[in-house]
């Protein structure tokens, strides 16, 4: 079985990658589809796209960092907490909720007519556009990943041993000095994935952006599919996924490497 | 070191970003007006999810066919994979490790749109077969990972035991694996079902004109035209959901 698992995945992931690639290096039809004469063309177009590369860059990037600032108390003390299992469930149901319902859901919470609106109407400040704008985009990539960090973080934080920590503390270490000098390195592993877990998949967003994003918030994701779909530019449209699945596969050739050391 | 009260402010306060939006979708599911604004209680959203919208019902059976095959094929082919790994050293073992872990992180529209590209060289038509594939190609690396995760707390002297005692391969599987394997395979299928259920991105991209599933239902009511029956459906999926993951918490521990 081990064989039709293998051949799967290469049939149905790695073929279809595949395809995107060598399209890139091809020529556009008008009507979709492409031409098979060899041509860097689509690689041209790349850096017209700088502005929406850094942009995605740096809305998944910020997204991320709130995500680990926030994963980290979390899931120290989901793992430090008799609660444990409680709190681990709790964590996890809102994953299992369906994620455009909790796309949908900010939409309710942050729109003109909002519930937040409608408390700023009676303090009488005017409607505040808090949607279709990267702060919403940030907003809720955080939502959507937070339980992507917190898992890896408390299965690293489960092994550290209270008695290291309460070492540091007792050989006059301040807390902060033993979160940052003890407790960080311990959990560098599970930092490492959780970096690799949440800002990959941010990075390609496609539903958040396209829901709660504007015209200033508009993704990678967004950009490949209307090139794909709307300008009918399959080349471009390849490009644009190599240079996402380049990112996500260096990121876990890293992971693998580290894990592989350690 | 015991949490502070700053870790544990983070804590109810990440507890209450969690649940707050998802709370406020169930009281709006009750409000009489269209927009936000509470307007007094009412069922009618309910009433009319039942007896009006008869396309959310059809594409919550397409959803529910999809994600049962295709969770019982990735479960099989996972769980089968996941110990042959684990029992025998095999020389394909580091190319299955990296091709599991890179679904992981290719981005869905990467994998939805390369299906799609795949589908329509192969002149295949678009619809609830192509929605399948799809659906087992993305879970059956998580179905593989949390069986032998759950395999590696196997003690392996048990099936050293078996064998002295004079057990075949056959019987050491279904006598000794494949019972002390059983909460790790509900805890497969149960996540690669939630996965499918879930998915929206790259089923948007393989489904067919009549094989809409219940997320692409959503997103077009989301996209075109508020109607209150969503919060009513979101309702349904929410309290489905929370009380599905208390009922199976046992198993739920499994999947991390």
């Amino acid at each position: 079985m081990r064989y039709v698992y293998l051949l799967w995945l290469i049939f149905l992931f790695v073929l279809p990658i595949s395809i995107i690639f060598v399209y890139s290096f091809l020529e556009p039809q008008i009507y979709g589809g492409v031409q098979w004469n060899f041509t860097l063309n689509a690689y041209r177009y790349l850096p017209k796209y700088l502005n929406l590369i850094w942009r995605s860059i740096w809305i998944a990037g910020t997204a991320t960092l709130i995500t680990l600032v926030v994963a980290l108390p979390v899931s120290f003390y989901i793992a430090k907490s008799r609660l444990k299992n409680f709190l681990l469930l709790l964590t996890v149901v809102p994953f299992w909720t369906n994620s455009l319902i909790r796309i949908y859901a900010w939409k309710i919470v942050l729109g003109n007519n909002g519930i937040i609106n409608q408390f700023l109407n009676l303090l009488g400040f005017g409607p505040v556009q808090f949607l279709y704008n990267p702060f919403a985009v940030i907003l809720v990539i955080v939502y959507t990943y937070l339980p992507f960090a917190i898992l890896p973080l408390y299965a690293a934080m489960e092994k550290i041993e209270n008695s290291i920590l309460e070492a540091s503390l007792d050989l006059g270490a301040s807390k902060m000095y033993t979160f940052t000098r003890v407790l960080l390195p311990n959990v560098r592993m599970g930092l490492l994935t959780a970096f690799v877990f949440v800002f990959v998949p941010a990075l390609g967003s496609y539903a958040i952006p396209d829901l709660v994003g504007g015209v200033s918030s508009r993704m990678i994701g967004n950009e490949i599919v209307r090139q794909l779909m709307t300008i009918r530019n399959w080349p471009v449209a390849s490009a644009m996924s190599n240079l996402l699945t380049l990112i996500a596969l260096l990121s876990i050739i890293i992971v693998m490497k580290r894990r592989g050391k350690s | 070191m015991t949490p502070g009260r700053f870790i544990k402010t983070v804590v109810i306060l990440t507890m209450v970003f969690f649940y707050l939006p998802l709370a406020i979708v169930i009281i709006m599911s009750f409000n009489a007006a269209k927009s936000p604004a509470w307007a007094g209680f009412t069922l009618r959203w309910y009433v009319e999810l039942f007896t009006r919208e008869y396309s959310v019902w059809n594409s919550f059976k397409n959803s529910l066919i999809v994600a049962i095959v295709s969770s019982v094929i990735a479960t099989f082919i996972g769980t089968v994979t996941a110990v042959e790994l684990y029992w025998r050293k095999t020389r394909i073992e580091s190319t299955i490790w990296f091709l599991t872990y890179l679904p992981f992180v290719v981005p869905d529209v990467i994998i939805g749109i390369s299906l799609l590209l795949l589908f329509s060289m192969l002149k295949m038509q678009l619809g609830l077969t192509t929605i399948i594939l799809a659906h087992i190609t993305f879970s059956i690396p998580y179905t593989m990972m949390i069986v032998y995760s759950r395999l590696q707390d196997f003690d392996k002297n048990i099936i050293e035991a078996a064998y002295d005692l004079g057990s075949t391969d056959l019987q050491v599987f279904y006598r000794v694996i494949i019972p002390n394997l059983v909460p790790g395979i509900v805890a497969a299928f149960l996540l690669a079902f939630t996965l499918s259920i879930d998915d929206f991105v790259i089923t948007f991209f393989v489904a067919g004109p009549g094989s809409t599933t219940l997320p692409i239902q959503i997103y077009s009511m989301i996209r075109f035209g508020i109607s209150p029956t969503v919060n009513a459906i979101s309702t349904f999926m929410i309290v489905g959901t929370i009380f599905l993951g208390f009922i199976l918490r046992k198993f739920v521990k499994y999947i991390f």
